[in-house]
């Protein structure tokens, strides 16, 4: 079952500091990803990778086109949704993985991770005792737990973000270069994740530049093709 | 989805030759916090103001619905009944402490006497609840009996929003909480009001100068500018993808820490 799909999807931006330069990024993006599937996206630097799943967020305004998600039954094109109803859709329905932690300075690791939890209705003592085993089995120790993130390596405040976007349990998953700064033994535990969320039936889509991980979770590869900046 | 909490529609303001606000419309669902962020003379403040019923508009229109799903026009509304919206439905937090605190009336006081305003008289009850709201802005118990004075700027302001909260506002008004604090106590302050709002449900209007607090604190955002609204939506979405020319101003202009 599709689950997450975009029609005809283009976006470009324009630069209103600098002469309103406009920049196209996507042109016609068709992409459709089933529950349980894992697709990567391929394609060199520069052809819109991070564009296109920042846009299947509502994080970038898509221009032409549609981005259907399967939301509690029934399709929602966030291409169009109202504010509110994104922020409805990424609570029940759409995770995302980001390459950066952006949280509140002073909040505890723990507190980050189960909020993930308390947002979707989980009680908050339920929430801390699953954030604290995702944390542990991402290699995160205990005495880390009560701390904030800010001062952790980039190795470090990936893992806590990956744990905030798997213990959600979101039917789609989309995941920003998840391993870019893990070592072998890290990336072995997202691989796990990932396949365990897979056989749960969520749907994925990631950006994965290291090839054993990529090779080891994606079913398929989605080429995105570079366009042609305007002169 | 719900019906909207607070309603403006094409509001007009000017003072003498400024106009203040330029046709703004804007609409407050229940527990969603929204944010209005411009510079200095953009109108936020006035719009907040006006929003709040504290200033007449002279043109446009601003509905509350009550809990009983009544529409009441603020700015119709007879002048004990807007105050009474202010001692018990709505609150109001301001940038500096000092305007809404009774500097003369300990810490418990001022937080026990927005509660006898809306009718507790017990003064027991009063008490613990009193103690209750300090604890929940950290606020320690052995405090109550202190004058305000005594407390740091961060202190005070955590005991302004005790005091608003108190009552069990269903919406609060916001006009640079965290402004003038020191940037550790403003992150303190900021982790404090995105927990309380979150947990009790409060539907609130932001005004920030800062993005930074915007993002953090808020679902949706009203970039101001001349007293016309130039852009609004999610928050994160015209924080990094801005389409008007003065958000991407705004944003491009945000020294990096």
């Amino acid at each position: 079952m599709i689950v997450l799909q975009t029609e005809g999807l283009s976006k470009s931006f324009t630069l209103h500091l600098q002469n309103s330069a406009r920049i196209p990024v996507l042109h016609d993006v068709d992409l459709a990803i089933a529950a349980g599937e894992c697709v990567v996206l391929s394609g060199p630097s520069g052809t819109g990778k991070s564009t296109l799943m920042r846009s299947l967020y509502g994080n970038y305004r898509a221009e032409t086109g549609r981005i259907l998600v399967r939301h509690r039954g029934n399709w929602v094109d966030l291409a169009r949704a109202d504010p509110r109803l994104v922020l409805e859709v990424r609570r029940e329905t759409l995770g995302y993985v980001s390459q950066f932690l952006r949280v509140v300075p002073r909040v505890s690791t723990l507190e980050i991770v189960a909020e993930a939890l308390t947002l979707r209705g989980t009680s908050h003592d339920e929430a801390i005792d699953r954030a604290r085993a995702m944390l542990l089995r991402l290699n995160l120790p205990e005495p880390l737990h009560a701390l904030p993130p800010a001062t952790f390596s980039g190795g470090e405040q990936q893992r806590v973000n990956l744990a905030r976007g798997f213990i959600g349990g979101h039917p789609i998953l989309l995941l920003d270069e998840p391993t870019a700064s893990l070592d072998a033994g890290n990336r072995d535990a997202v691989v796990g994740l990932v396949r365990e969320a897979k056989a749960a039936g969520t749907a994925i889509l990631g950006i994965v530049h290291d090839a054993p991980t990529r090779d080891a979770i994606a079913d398929r590869l989605f080429q995105l093709t570079p366009i042609r900046a305007a002169a | 989805m719900s019906n909207p909490l607070l309603e403006a529609h094409d509001l007009r303001l000017s003072f003498g030759s400024i106009q203040a606000l330029d046709g703004v419309s804007a609409m407050l669902w229940p527990g969603e916090v929204l944010a209005i962020v411009g510079e200095s003379g953009s109108g936020k403040t006035t719009l907040l103001n006006v929003l709040s019923g504290r200033v007449r508009p002279d043109a446009g229109q601003v509905l509350y619905r009550d809990p009983d799903n009544a529409l009441h026009d603020v700015h119709a509304m007879p002048a004990p009944q807007l105050r009474a919206l202010h001692r018990s439905d709505w609150g109001f937090v301001h940038q500096n402490p000092r305007d809404a605190l009774r500097m003369g009336v300990s810490a418990g006081g001022n937080v026990g006497e927005r509660l006898m305003a809306q009718g507790a008289r017990h003064y027991g009850s009063i008490r613990d609840s009193a103690i209750d709201w300090l604890r929940q802005v950290e606020i320690g118990a052995e405090r109550i009996d202190d004058l305000p004075r005594t407390f740091s700027g961060g202190m005070l302001q955590r005991l302004q929003i005790a005091r608003t909260l108190a009552t069990h506002p269903r919406l609060v008004f916001m006009d640079e909480p965290t402004g003038g604090l020191d940037v550790s106590v403003q992150a303190r302050l900021l982790d404090l009001i995105r927990s309380l709002v979150g947990r009790l449900g409060i539907a609130v209007v932001l005004v920030t100068h800062d993005i930074a607090v915007a993002r953090l604190l808020a679902g949706r955002i009203l970039v101001m500018r001349h007293g016309r609204v130039v852009e609004t939506g999610l928050t994160d979405q015209v924080l990094d993808d801005p389409q008007h020319p003065y958000t991407q101003l705004l944003v491009s202009s945000v020294l990096q820490a």
